[in-house]
């Protein structure tokens, strides 16, 4: 917006900063009162869902802002999440050790692609830098030529399925169906430590209010605009002298690492990474939040997965098999009737309001 | 002989369910822009049909040829069901249908675990479908012969249903120009329920196939879908001919990568395979200028 | 890069030169061995009945459809660029339905209009004021007072307008108009008139269009297109008496079927297999 007057621009000013205000907000609740206030074991469940919330944010950039469908995050947030319970198993076994499943399903030798994380630096570069590279490659592929909707989607979900078997396949390199768990240290602090446990919480809650400034900043930058405009008239774009397949590659590899660090997070959070928490029903439970907060917001997909995974939480302990029904009709429900989520109703209320009024 | 006739019977059998299961979505797909993540289910549902037919009626030999007919006005009522209920309401929002047919299929896997359980059941073959043909050193099982047969039975149905009855007329008139086919006096919203019938019915044939090869499970159609969906980006949108081609390269290439290294690496060569491909016909086979489809 | 066979002429005009262009849909030739030299400085219209092959002749010097033939602009090939390229050499375009980006406002429908003259990282800072080219652009198209409103409520000549701020925010230096007039009231086509008149001195603009009153009061020279091929050329009263063009718009006046290369079909297409 234009700054012209003095009261214009406090109210400008009010308008630019108010995100950020909600954001601190909400760093306030995470990072202060949740600690406060709840249980280690509550506290602990947050520490998960606020890992999604991270992957979320991401899918907030990707689809919500650059109408790219992303439905096989689970896959990057594999890529971070592997890479990190890659170390943490080879910092539990020792210098010299062997992870225990090696020993369990193979001959007790270790492949050579995890020698390199037994570095804990080079562990943190991986975890940004891998998926990075996939999401550059794979979205280079698609977009130069021109895959878009529900052709992406699917390739994505694809890509996810495959990932999957793949990581269920290779029990001897990566603990197969099981996944990777029974973390001991973490970065050299043990983890069955309360004190601890609570330190990474606050990494993770610290990362999601860190990766919510990052989409603020883009939302408002120039490249925000153009995302927006890639998604809403793409050969438009290319008639401004863009390539919209450059546009859409940098939020799909911010997406991709913003997955990666929430994943990251989770293996020692939840003490275990496995095919389940990456495969295709993984991501598409992580575009649930999205959808439920709403997509193009920029809370909306944070606080969206936060819900969704208290959610699941809550209903697994009423309901034991009965989550996926409201999962289920969680999707259809919120696109049906709320195709921009939950933080579209005040502007559809207004709508409403204004229309009977006039 | 073995190592090269093995992978290419077996994977055209393969390509066989896959098409049958493609077929419907590429004509959903083509004459509506519906992506339905529930077509999977729909061969859930075929294949818990020929199960239940079984225990209806008991004579084995006759109950696969009663769950043919059964499975795909079952499944067809479902995909009925969920276009009047849920997809005629999101007309013009491909992506959100696609999001709210995911929803549909979790409940519906769900539902397929109370019912039926979790484990899933056997399907039993009728006599006249055990054994096998020896074809150079491959001996074929008289099932996948059966799938084969009734993937091509289903082809020709509906490429002659499309190609010679006015219906037919109707859905390639919509295809084409939707508007335009409303204004000629198509009611566009009849021909959509009936294409989805069709489609979804045919899923529902195919599932019958698939409960004679592995059985029933609730997450029997997460199997195929994926494989099926493939096919369909790879053939193109609304392609019929383009589907044919590509369900069987991607069956039989899937079983030439299983047979020379592992089930998950074929996953992952396939998948590479149907992404290349896109790099040389980013719309698939057949290029769509008019939206057309047979 | 090819070799220029032509020195721009004496005044020291920028133009564009097509020769020999033509697009063929799967053996049907919208347009076939079309030569056209387009002057900076001279308001030049395209014309001819619906299927003639004008839009498609933009189409194909803006890289959304592919033709053979060469269209050479400041000894680039533009046959041979990608659309956002040939945007970048400084050829710029508007389509028959003006697409502005409907949610943004005015001014940031410019503003992003001119995201091409800046780095990455600017991209990435938040817009702080106005740049004085679009503020320029604002004032030039005469849509000031309605800055801050979304582009989504203008009028559609409005929008027309916005387009061509676009252009010159974007220094297009070749312009290249479908139909910018269409749907406009008699007052509207005058002020556009007016303000291609403004802009036209130091920029090559091509003007598609329907209207003959238009043409007959800004036009300084007139392409009259048929089947594909360009029928005429000259200014306007020897294009008003030339016999075959009065055949043609007389012999043409039956609605046609669109012509082809405006769908979206087509723009999906892939351009350089």
């Amino acid at each position: 917006m234009s700054t012209t007057t003095a009261p214009g621009r406090s109210a400008t000013l009010l308008r630019t900063y108010a995100p950020l205000l909600a954001i601190a907000v909400l760093a306030v609740l995470l990072l202060v009162v949740a600690p406060a206030t709840l249980s280690a074991f509550r506290l602990n469940s947050l520490g998960k869902y606020i890992c999604w919330a991270i992957a979320a944010v991401g899918i907030g950039l990707a689809w919500g802002r650059g109408g790219m469908l992303v439905m096989g995050q689970g896959v990057f947030f594999g890529l971070g999440g592997y890479a990190m319970a890659m170390h943490l198993k080879l910092e539990a076994a020792g210098p010299e050790g062997v992870p225990d499943f090696m020993i369990l399903y193979g001959d007790g030798t270790i492949p050579g692609f995890w020698e390199p994380f037994r570095s804990g630096p080079f562990t943190l570069v991986a975890i940004v830098v891998l998926p990075a590279l996939a999401a550059t490659g794979l979205g280079w592929l698609i977009f130069k030529r021109r895959v878009k909707g529900a052709y992406f989607a699917i390739l994505t979900q694809a890509l996810a399925v495959v990932f999957a078997t793949l990581l269920v396949a290779t029990i001897k390199e990566t603990g197969g169906f099981n996944g990777l768990n029974q973390f001991t240290l973490f970065f050299g602090y043990n983890l069955y430590d309360p004190v601890n446990k609570q330190m990474v919480y606050s990494i993770a809650a610290g990362l999601l209010i860190g990766c919510l400034v990052v989409v603020w900043q883009l939302y408002r930058s120039r490249f925000g605009e153009l995302l927006v405009a890639t998604r809403d008239a793409e050969e438009r774009v290319r008639f401004l002298g863009h390539d919209p397949a450059n546009i859409k590659l940098v939020a799909f590899v911010i997406a991709a690492v913003m997955a990666s660090i929430g994943g990251a997070m989770f293996a020692p959070i939840a003490g275990i990474i496995s095919p389940s928490d990456v495969d295709a029903t993984a991501s598409i439970f992580l575009i649930a939040g999205v959808a439920l907060g709403g997509r193009a917001l920029l809370l909306g997909p944070a606080l969206g997965a936060l819900t969704v995974g208290f959610g699941r939480t809550y209903l697994s302990e009423q309901f034991p098999t009965q989550w996926t029904y409201f999962l289920g009709l969680l999707f259809v429900l919120v696109i049906l009737l709320l195709p921009l989520g939950v933080g579209d109703l005040p502007r559809l209320v207004r709508a409403r309001v204004g229309r009977s009024a006039a | 002989m073995d190592a090269f006739t093995t992978p290419l019977l077996a994977g055209t059998a393969t390509g066989a369910l896959l098409l049958i299961a493609a077929l419907g979505l590429t004509l959903t797909f083509g004459q509506m822009g519906v992506i339905n993540m529930a077509h999977g289910e729909f061969l859930m549902i075929g294949a818990y049909t020929a199960y239940v037919t079984q225990q209806v009626v008991t004579n084995i030999d006759l109950s696969i040829l009663v769950a043919l007919p059964v499975a795909f006005v079952v499944a067809g009522l479902m995909g009925l069901l969920l276009e009047v209920c849920v997809i005629s309401f999101m007309y013009r929002r491909p992506l959100d249908t696609l999001l709210v047919t995911v929803g549909v299929s979790l409940v519906l896997q769900q539902l397929a675990k109370d019912l039926f359980g979790a484990q899933g059941d056997p399907v039993r073959v009728p006599d006249w479908l055990v054994g096998t043909i020896p074809v150079f050193g491959y001996n074929w099982p008289y099932r996948q012969i059966f799938t084969i047969v009734l993937a091509l039975a289903s082809l020709g149905a509906l490429a002659a249903l499309l190609k010679y009855t006015s219906f037919g007329r109707r859905i390639r008139a919509t295809v084409q120009n939707r508007d335009l086919a409303e204004t000629m006096g198509i009611s566009t919203r009849a021909t959509d329920r009936i294409t989805f019938f069709i489609g979804s019915g045919l899923a529902g044939i195919g599932g019958v196939a698939v409960s004679l090869i592995s059985g029933t499970n609730p997450s029997l159609g997460t199997t195929y879908i994926i494989s099926a969906f493939l096919v369909v980006v790879a053939g193109g949108l609304g392609q019929l001919k383009g589907t044919v081609i590509a369900a069987f390269t991607v069956g039989i290439a899937t079983a030439f990568f299983a047979d020379w290294t592992s089930a998950a690496m074929a996953q992952v060569a396939t998948f590479a395979l149907v992404v290349v491909f896109l790099q040389l016909r980013p719309q698939g086979l057949f290029t769509v200028r008019t939206r057309g489809l047979a | 890069m090819s070799v220029q066979t032509h020195r721009p002429d004496e005044l020291g005009h920028d133009y564009l030169e097509i020769r020999g262009l033509t697009v063929d849909f799967d053996g049907f030739k919208a347009i076939d061995g079309v030569d056209l030299t387009l002057l900076q400085g001279r308001l030049h219209f395209l014309i001819g009945p619906n299927g003639a092959g004008k839009t498609t002749l933009v189409d194909a010097v803006t890289g959304l459809v592919q033709g053979t033939g060469r269209a050479s602009y400041r000894n680039q090939d533009l046959l041979s660029m990608k659309s956002h390229r040939i945007v970048r050499a400084g050829v710029g375009r508007t389509f028959q339905t003006a697409t502005v980006f409907e949610e943004l406002s005015v001014l940031q429908n410019l503003d992003i209009a001119g995201g091409i003259h800046r780095s990455p990282w600017g991209m990435l800072r938040a817009r702080r004021g106005v740049p004085a080219y679009v503020e320029e652009a604002l004032a030039t198209i005469g849509l000031s007072h309605l800055r801050d409103r979304p582009a989504g409520v203008l009028a559609h000549g409005q929008k027309q307008w916005l387009e061509i701020g676009m252009l010159l925010v974007q220094d297009a230096k070749v312009m290249l108009l479908d139909e910018p007039v269409a749907g406009m009231s008699a007052e509207e086509r005058e002020q556009t008139g007016e303000l291609l008149r403004r802009i036209g001195h130091e920029r090559t603009i091509v003007v598609i269009e329907h209207d003959m009153d238009f043409v007959r009061s800004f036009a300084d020279v007139v392409t009259v297109m048929h089947g594909g091929t360009v029928l005429a050329e000259g200014d306007v009263a020897t294009i008003q008496a030339d016999p075959r063009v009065q055949e043609v718009y007389l012999g043409h006046q039956g609605t046609e079927p669109p012509e082809p290369g405006t769908t979206d079909e087509t723009s999906g297409e892939d351009q350089h297999a």
